[in-house]
C-alpha cells in the first residue's frame, strides 16, 4: 500500500502547507515593516502626522478613521439587520416571502465593494453634500459620514444572515412554553428569543465589525482621502485600508512603503483577533443551543 | 386585567409594525441601489461594448473586452492553484477531525478567511511583483487565490463530513485502497458541495479590486500574457468611476452591470447545484 502512504502524506502536507502559508504571510508582513518599526516604534500608532516628504509616519488619523467608520457603520446597520432577522426568523412563516427576502439579501451581499463605492460616489455623496449645505457645514460630501453610510449598507446583508442563523438556535420548546403561557409574539421575542441570543448576536456583531475593518474599495472612493486627523465626523479622512489602497503604488521611498506595510500588518492582526473572538462567542452560543 | 391585556396587544402590534418598517426601510433602498446601477448600465451594454477596447478619454463608445479577458485570466490563474490545494486541504480536514495539526489548520483557515483582501494584495506584491520587478496577471491571480483557498477548504470539509461513514467502510471492506476510496467514492459523493464551494470562491474574488491595485495593476490595452499587467473588470470600474469623463463613467456603469450579472449567475448555478445534488446523509 505504498500509494496509500503517499496519498496520506500528500493530504497531510497540504494541510501543513496552509499553516506555512499563514505563517509566511505574517512573517513577510513583519519583516517588511521592520524599517518603519525601527524608526518609529510605538510612535507609529500614536503619531498624528503622516508626511511622506518629511518622512514622518504616524498612523493615528487612520486608526481613528477606521475605528470611527466601522463602529458608526455597525451602529447604523444594527436596527436594520436585527429587524430583518427577527422578521424572517419569527414572523414570516410564509415560505415564498422569506425566500424572496433572502434572495434579495443574498443578491446585495454579492455586489462587489467597488460598485457600492461607485454608487456611493454618484448618489450618496451628493445627498450628504446637500445636507451639509443645509446645516452650514463645509460641503465636502465625501468624508467619514459618507464612508460609514456606505459601509453600513454593505454589512447589513452579512449581519442579517448571521443573526438569522443565531435566532434559529433558540430551542423551539422554550418559545412554545412562553406562547402557551399566553405571551404575545413581542413578548416572546423580547423576553425569550433575544435574551437567549444576546451573546451570539454580539459574536455576529464582532464578525461584522471585522468585515467592516478590512473593507477597502467602497470606503476609499467616498472617504475623501485626507491624511490629517479628522476634525469632525463630517470631514474627509482615511482608514487603514483606504490609505494603503491610495498610496501603495506611489509610495515615495522605502520608509513610506514599509509604513504602509506596517499598516497592513496592523489590519491583519486586528481582523484576525476580531474574527477569532467573534467565532468563539458564536460557537459557545451554538454549543449551548444544541 | 382587561386594560393590561389591551396594552400588551397594542405593544405587540406596534412592535410588528416597527419590524416591518425597518425591514422594508432596508430592502427598499437596497433594491433602489440595484435599479440605479441597472438603469445606468444596461443602456451601455451591447455587442460592441463587450468586444471592443476602451476608447481614449473623452471619446464616446468603446468597450471593455480587455477587462473581460483580464478577469478571465486572473480567475483561471487563481483557480489553477487554489482549487487543487483547497480540495486537498478540505479532504485532509474531514479525514482528520481531531488531530492537533488538523485543529491548527482549521484555525489558520478561519484566520485566512478573514484576511482583508488588500492585505492579500500586499503579500502578492512582496512575494511576486517585487522580486520579478513587474506588475503581472500572475501576481494578481496569486492574490485572488489566497482569498479563494479558505472558501474552498471550508465547503469541501463541510460537504465531505456529511458523507456517511458506512459508504467509506463498505468501500474499504470490498478491498478498495484508502486512496481509491477517497478519490472514487467519497469525493464523487460530495462533488456538488465541492463545486459549489469553488463557484462561491470565484464569485467572491471576481469582484475584488483591492488586491489587484498593485498586482495586476490595470492596462488600457488587450493583453493575454501571464507576466504582464492586465486590466480587470473591477479595476476598470474603479479607474473609470473616478475619472472626470462621462464616456468613461458610462463604461464603468456598463462594466458594473456585467460584473453583477457574472456574480449573480455564479451564485444561481451554485444554488441550483446544491438543490440538485445534495449529499444524502
Amino acid at each position: 500500500m505504498r500509494s496509500d502512504t503517499f496519498f496520506r502524506l500528500l493530504l497531510f502536507l497540504s494541510g501543513v502547507f496552509l499553516l506555512i502559508l499563514l505563517s509566511a504571510i505574517f512573517i513577510t508582513l513583519c519583516l517588511s515593516s521592520l524599517p518603519s518599526l525601527r524608526s518609529f516604534g510605538l510612535f507609529f500608532v500614536i503619531g498624528r502626522s503622516w508626511n511622506p516628504i518629511s518622512k514622518k509616519f504616524g498612523a493615528c488619523p487612520f486608526l481613528i478613521g477606521t475605528f470611527l467608520t466601522s463602529t458608526a457603520a455597525l451602529l447604523i446597520s444594527l436596527p436594520f439587520s436585527l429587524s430583518i432577522s427577527i422578521l424572517l426568523g419569527e414572523y414570516l412563516n410564509n415560505r415564498f416571502f422569506s425566500a424572496v427576502f433572502k434572495s434579495v439579501i443574498e443578491l446585495l451581499a454579492g455586489i462587489p465593494s467597488v460598485i457600492y463605492g461607485f454608487w456611493g460616489l454618484f448618489v450618496l455623496v451628493p445627498i450628504v453634500r446637500w445636507v451639509e449645505l443645509k446645516i452650514h457645514a463645509a460641503p465636502y460630501g465625501v468624508g467619514l459620514l459618507a464612508a460609514s453610510l456606505v459601509l453600513s449598507i454593505m454589512i447589513i446583508p452579512y449581519s442579517a444572515f448571521l443573526s438569522i442563523e443565531i435566532l434559529k438556535l433558540v430551542p423551539p420548546e422554550i418559545k412554545e412554553a412562553a406562547y402557551s403561557l399566553g405571551a404575545t409574539r413581542y413578548e416572546v421575542v423580547k423576553f425569550v428569543a433575544l435574551p437567549y441570543s444576546y451573546s451570539g448576536i454580539f459574536g455576529g456583531v464582532l464578525l461584522a465589525f471585522g468585515r467592516a475593518l478590512g473593507e477597502t474599495m467602497a470606503v476609499t472612493m467616498v472617504i475623501g482621502n485626507s491624511d490629517f486627523l479628522p476634525k469632525s465626523f463630517l470631514s474627509p479622512g482615511n482608514t487603514i485600508a483606504s490609505v494603503i489602497a491610495n498610496e501603495f503604488t506611489e509610495a515615495a521611498g522605502r520608509l513610506h512603503l514599509s509604513s504602509l506595510i506596517e499598516l497592513g500588518l496592523i489590519l491583519f492582526v486586528l481582523t484576525a483577533v476580531t474574527n477569532i473572538l467573534g467565532d468563539f462567542v458564536v460557537k459557545r452560543m451554538s454549543f449551548q443551543g444544541s | 386585567m382587561g386594560t393590561s391585556n389591551w396594552i400588551r396587544l397594542a405593544k405587540d402590534r406596534f412592535f410588528f409594525a416597527a419590524i416591518i418598517f425597518f425591514a422594508s426601510l432596508t430592502i427598499l433602498p437596497l433594491l433602489f441601489i440595484l435599479f440605479y446601477i441597472l438603469k445606468n448600465g444596461l443602456t451601455v451594454i451591447n455587442w460592441g461594448f463587450l468586444t471592443s477596447l476602451p476608447k481614449p478619454a473623452g471619446e464616446p463608445g468603446g468597450g471593455i473586452s480587455n477587462a473581460i479577458v483580464g478577469t478571465a485570466l486572473l480567475v483561471l490563474t487563481a483557480s489553477a492553484f487554489s482549487i487543487p490545494l483547497g480540495v486537498l486541504i478540505g479532504i485532509y480536514l474531514s479525514e482528520n477531525q481531531d488531530s492537533l495539526t488538523a485543529r491548527a489548520v482549521r484555525i489558520s483557515n478561519r484566520i485566512l478567511q478573514g484576511v482583508p483582501s488588500i492585505v492579500a494584495g500586499i503579500v502578492a506584491y512582496l512575494w511576486i511583483v517585487k522580486p520579478s520587478g513587474a506588475f503581472s496577471v500572475f501576481s494578481g491571480g496569486a492574490a485572488l487565490g489566497f482569498l479563494m483557498i479558505p472558501i474552498i477548504v471550508q465547503s469541501t470539509e463541510e460537504t465531505l463530513k456529511l458523507v456517511p461513514n458506512t459508504l467509506k467502510e463498505a468501500s474499504l471492506a470490498l478491498g478498495a485502497s484508502y486512496t481509491s476510496t477517497i478519490l472514487k467514492v467519497i469525493v464523487p459523493t460530495g462533488l456538488s458541495g465541492i463545486v459549489t464551494g469553488i463557484l462561491l470562491g470565484v464569485s467572491r474574488v471576481i469582484g475584488e479590486t483591492a488586491p489587484l491595485l498593485f498586482t495586476a495593476f490595470g492596462n488600457p490595452f488587450m493583453s493575454y500574457r501571464l507576466f504582464k499587467p492586465a486590466n480587470a473588470l473591477p479595476l476598470l470600474i474603479f479607474n473609470y468611476a473616478l475619472s472626470p469623463y462621462h464616456s468613461w463613467q458610462n463604461l464603468a456603469w456598463g462594466a458594473s452591470v456585467f460584473l453583477i450579472f457574472l456574480v449573480m449567475s455564479l451564485n444561481l448555478i451554485s444554488k441550483f447545484l446544491v438543490a440538485k445534488w445534495k449529499v444524502q446523509s
